[in-house]
């Protein structure tokens, strides 16, 4: 039991949570006692006793768990081990539940978890459309919705999308630039253990009193600063999903420019690096905008400081020009790695080199510049200095440029290939194409003001977002998870039922979304519980399709978990791939490469004669003479 | 290299496919029924966005299929596809090309903004008060009178709404005038229409503002001058004191200070 206490771990973590815990209620409670007011402040927008603590707990856990205890003991001039990789790798399965510093274990910690919490919001979704299959209230009453609403968007947003991409990366990324490792390991390991805690406090929310947080993903004030406690553990859990994905940033930036393996320049980067690099440098600029708003949001709750509180001079407009300066970044950190991810699977699966490559990575860099400066389009109405609505517009139209920039090449890259579709991955990253063009142009239509005025807050950005987030982010993380499956796992998943998944979900994506856009512009707002019945037959029809999209995503789930156990071995390379990552064995080594591989050209070099991306340990002797020069434009 | 592409007949396609698109689109009237003089020409605006989208989408779908059927491998072919690298002048195309096409709809768009939001010479001011999770409405031109959960205006004149919320955001639509504008709490925020279309129409409320927003409607009724005139005539109730001092100044198109404004 000493042992048990000593050691880092669950057991320590859990203590850890709850010696600070403690600490932060009995702060709170003396203090107050101390200051003559009543002991415990519930009204709803208070619970300092309970705000206190569950700041706290969180930051417990990871000390008890073991995250800082390498820091610590450095920090206080106790021997360090500075080559101890007791926390490195995984030989069972236990060691997916350790404070673990290998990126590639990380990996998979961050993958499994976030669908863990992609299952929970999509049971949510489902509970939403069994809702709104009929007008009238029938299961839920519209407290509940719009809790559940809410901690869906939430649930997707925060703690499934933007960080799988961050899983996936963790483990490819790495490899694909021929580094032993990320940059910082142990603050890679740190990211990782706090989004878990961010899933809990928006799920944990539910038990709060006034129930979970009902105010949109958005949170927009005043509605948010005036919401009972459920409110304030959204706050929190963003402050968690956020220092995360920060941290997660900072470390691929740094992996990026400097570990690199020799011969690897900027322009011999496989485009999922390139897409990596591009998020990151968003993530650091946009994310602490987030985190702001919802301090300011939470303190205005606690201890009344009327950032937003209008009866008291705040201004509420500006909560929505802080949240959207990220959030409209953050829908292409949402996006990027996933135009990254296509990258990879269609030049693969078309054994074509990647069409117009630089300008590949030019538009990415292009997005970036340019997202910043277009968040108050989703502001067009909302009482902001209207002098602002048409720059913003314009610069809107503008990000569709780079946009059809990479649907342009993606299409160019199959001309003159040999496109081969027996992989799932392909299939997704195909049919990604496709739909991600109809949101992209729901997202241009929604650029221009005057239509913006009419359908913005209907059921049309309902299906708009959805044809970006399901149809794009999700399709492009579909396409990664089954393209690397074999190389993280070092099984073979079943193609057939990849196929049953991919068709289902293609269906139910299209089936679900398209029919939103016609009942938004006809007059369906969006977040209600109810509608006029005029909208009753066309809702029932996308809760059908909604059903079935979620059915099949059990497919999905059974395909992974039992070609995990029991699927064919995998070869290294299944895919004829060129990046370095598939020039190692699957699942790869401990530390990725005996030697660091040497690069001498690009990465999509298919049908070059004599071409290499890279030259692994031991292959000294097959250098040809000359680098192959690169094919020019035809 | 590209020569090798049958051009002419994928061009045909996509030009056929667009037209069938568009032909189905356009067949629909998407938003509804159109009562305001801003209606039109939205909907203009949504027309035009239609067949160019339908021509892009067109594009996409034909290049895509053509591609997958063309080039698709031959099962047990190994090989690899031509070691096409790019092409700088087609490269040039698909960035100038949309650049043009979306900065002509950025013009276009707003063209539109400037005419629906032009003032008339003699508007009718209409102050919208929105609260949970009700709708209430003043006619600071007629006495300050007050209507509770019913707003009448009279048809083919210029209504300003000067909106005024009280506790949380809200948002006001009809959606057959294609109006749409967030009530702020703590400054006024003002939305300009010309109903012209007699009828009766029902007012939404598009931002979330809690339990009862799905329900927080409102009767909207236009009507002939003489009618509304009546109408007026008959309301016998004034905005209360503390609606009254909710109306203060419109921050959003003179962004003077909150002090100024007198918050
Ligand atoms: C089976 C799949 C899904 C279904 C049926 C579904 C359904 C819905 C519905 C009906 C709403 C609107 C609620 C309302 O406004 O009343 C909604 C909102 C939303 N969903 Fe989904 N969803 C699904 C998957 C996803 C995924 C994968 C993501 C993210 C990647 C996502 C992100 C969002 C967001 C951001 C909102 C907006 C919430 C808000 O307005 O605050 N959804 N979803
Ligand atoms: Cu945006
Ligand atoms: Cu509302």
């Amino acid at each position: 039991m000493l042992a048990a206490i000593k050691r880092p771990g669950w057991t320590r973590g859990a203590l850890g949570a709850l010696a600070f815990a403690a600490f932060g209620f009995g702060l709170v409670i003396s203090l107050r006692a101390i200051s003559g007011l009543p002991l415990y402040q519930t009204e709803q927008t208070g619970y300092p006793h309970v705000i206190v603590p569950l700041i706290l707990a969180p930051l417990g856990f990871l000390a008890g768990f073991g995250c800082f205890d390498y820091w610590l003991r450095w920090a206080a001039g106790a021997p360090t081990i500075p080559d101890d990789h007791s926390q490195h790798g995984a030989k069972t399965w236990k060691d997916y539940f350790r404070f673990n510093t290998d990126h590639k274990v990380i990996g998979i910690q961050y993958i499994c978890t976030t669908f863990f919490f992609f299952f929970v919001g999509g049971l949510m979704a489902m509970l939403i459309r069994a809702e709104l299959a009929q007008p009238g209230t029938q299961i839920v009453d519209a407290a509940t919705y719009n809790s559940l609403f809410s901690t869906h968007a939430v649930l997707m947003i925060f703690v499934f999308v933007i960080p799988v991409f961050a899983g996936i990366a963790n483990y490819v990324l790495p490899l694909m630039i021929g580094a032993p490792d990320m940059a910082f390991p142990r603050l890679n390991a740190l990211s990782f253990w706090m989004l878990p805690l961010a899933g809990i406090l928006f799920i944990g929310s539910f038990l709060a009193p006034g129930g979970a947080f009902d105010a949109g993903w958005t949170g927009y004030a005043p509605l948010s600063t005036g919401a009972p406690l459920g409110q304030s553990f959204f706050n929190l859990g963003v402050q968690f999903a956020g220092a995360s994905s920060i941290l997660t940033a900072l470390n691929f930036l740094v992996t990026i420019i400097t570990m690199r393996a020799p011969g690897m320049t900027f322009w011999r980067m496989p485009l999922l690096v390139w897409a990596n690099l591009s998020t990151s440098l968003l993530v650091v600029a946009a994310t602490p905008f987030i985190a702001g708003a919802q301090f300011m949001v939470l303190l205005d709750r606690l201890l009344h400081t009327n950032f937003f509180q209008f009866a008291a001079g705040g201004d509420v407009v500006s909560y929505q020009h802080i949240f959207w300066f990220y959030s409209h970044p953050a829908v292409y950190i949402m996006m990027l790695p996933g135009f990254g991810i296509v990258s990879e699977v269609i030049s693969t699966h078309a054994r074509k080199p990647i069409f117009g490559y630089r300008l590949m990575a030019l538009a990415l860099l292009g997005i970036v510049v340019l997202s910043y400066s277009v968040w108050a389009h989703h502001m067009f109405v909302s009482g902001m200095f209207s002098w602002l609505r048409v720059p913003m517009m314009l610069t809107t139209l503008l990000i569709a440029v780079p946009t059809g920039i990479k649907i342009f090449s993606w299409l160019g890259t199959l001309y003159f290939g040999k496109i081969h579709t027996y992989s799932t991955s392909m299939l997704f990253a195909l049919a990604f194409i496709v739909t991600f063009t109809i949101g992209g142009i729901s997202g241009v239509m929604l650029g221009m003001v005057p239509i913006d005025i009419h359908v913005t807050d209907t059921y049309f950005i309902v299906a708009h977002i959805h044809f970006v987030l399901f149809g794009g982010s999700v399709f492009t993380i579909f396409a990664g998870i089954y393209h690397w499956f074999p190389k993280m796992t070092g099984r073979m998943y079943d193609e057939k039922l990849g196929r049953v998944h991919f068709w289902g979900t293609l269906i139910g994506t299209w089936g679900t979304f398209v029919p939103m856009h016609w009942i938004g512009m006809d007059g369906m707002p969006r977040r209600v519980a109810d509608y006029a019945s005029q909208f009753g037959n066309w809702n029932l029809l996308i809760s059908c399709f909604a059903f079935m999209l979620g059915a099949v995503q059990l497919i999905f789930l059974y395909n992974m978990i039992v070609s995990w156990r029991f699927g064919p071995r995998a070869p290294a390379n299944p895919w004829r791939a060129n990046s370095i990552e598939w020039q190692v064995s699957s699942p790869p080594p401990i530390f990725n490469f005996d030697e660091i591989p040497r690069v001498v050209g690009g990465p999509y070099e298919f049908g070059v004669p004599g071409a290499r991306h890279a030259i692994m340990a031991g292959e000294g002797a097959e250098v040809p003479a000359t680098e192959p020069s690169v094919v020019g434009s035809p | 290299m590209y020569g090798r592409l049958p051009i002419v007949k994928m061009l045909a396609a996509i030009v056929a496919l667009t037209a069938a698109i568009s032909a189905v689109m356009l067949s629909i009237n998407w938003d509804g029924q159109e009562a305001s003089t801003a209606a039109s020409k939205i909907d203009d605006l949504l027309n035009v966005m239609i067949v160019i989208s339908s021509f892009v989408f067109s594009l996409v779908v034909v290049a895509l299929f053509y591609a997958l059927w063309k080039f698709k491998a031959k099962p047990g072919d190994e090989s690899d596809g031509e070691p096409i690298h790019g092409n700088t002048r087609l490269e040039i195309a698909w960035t100038l090309i949309p650049t043009i096409i979306v900065l002509f709809g950025g013009g276009y768009s707003w063209k539109v903004l400037d005419e629906i939001e032009k003032p008339a010479k003699n508007p009718l001011t209409v102050d919208v008060f929105s609260q949970q999770y009700a709708w209430s409405f003043g006619y600071p031109g007629k006495g300050n009178v007050w209507s509770q959960g019913e707003l009448h205006v009279p048809v083919n004149r210029q209504i300003q709404f000067k909106m005024h919320a009280q506790d949380v955001i809200h948002s006001f639509w009809v959606p057959e005038w294609r109006i749409k504008k967030d009530n702020v709490p703590g400054i006024t925020t003002t939305a300009i229409v010309t109903p012209d279309k007699v009828g009766t129409y029902q007012l939404v409320c598009t931002e979330l503002c809690g339990f009862g927003h799905a329900t927080m409607r409102a009767k909207v009724v236009v009507e002939p001058p003489g009618q509304f005139q009546k109408w007026v005539a008959g309301l016998k109730e004034k905005v209360p004191q503390p609606l009254a001092e909710s109306v203060v100044q419109d921050t959003e198109t003179n962004p003077a200070p909150l002090s100024a404004g007198g918050a």
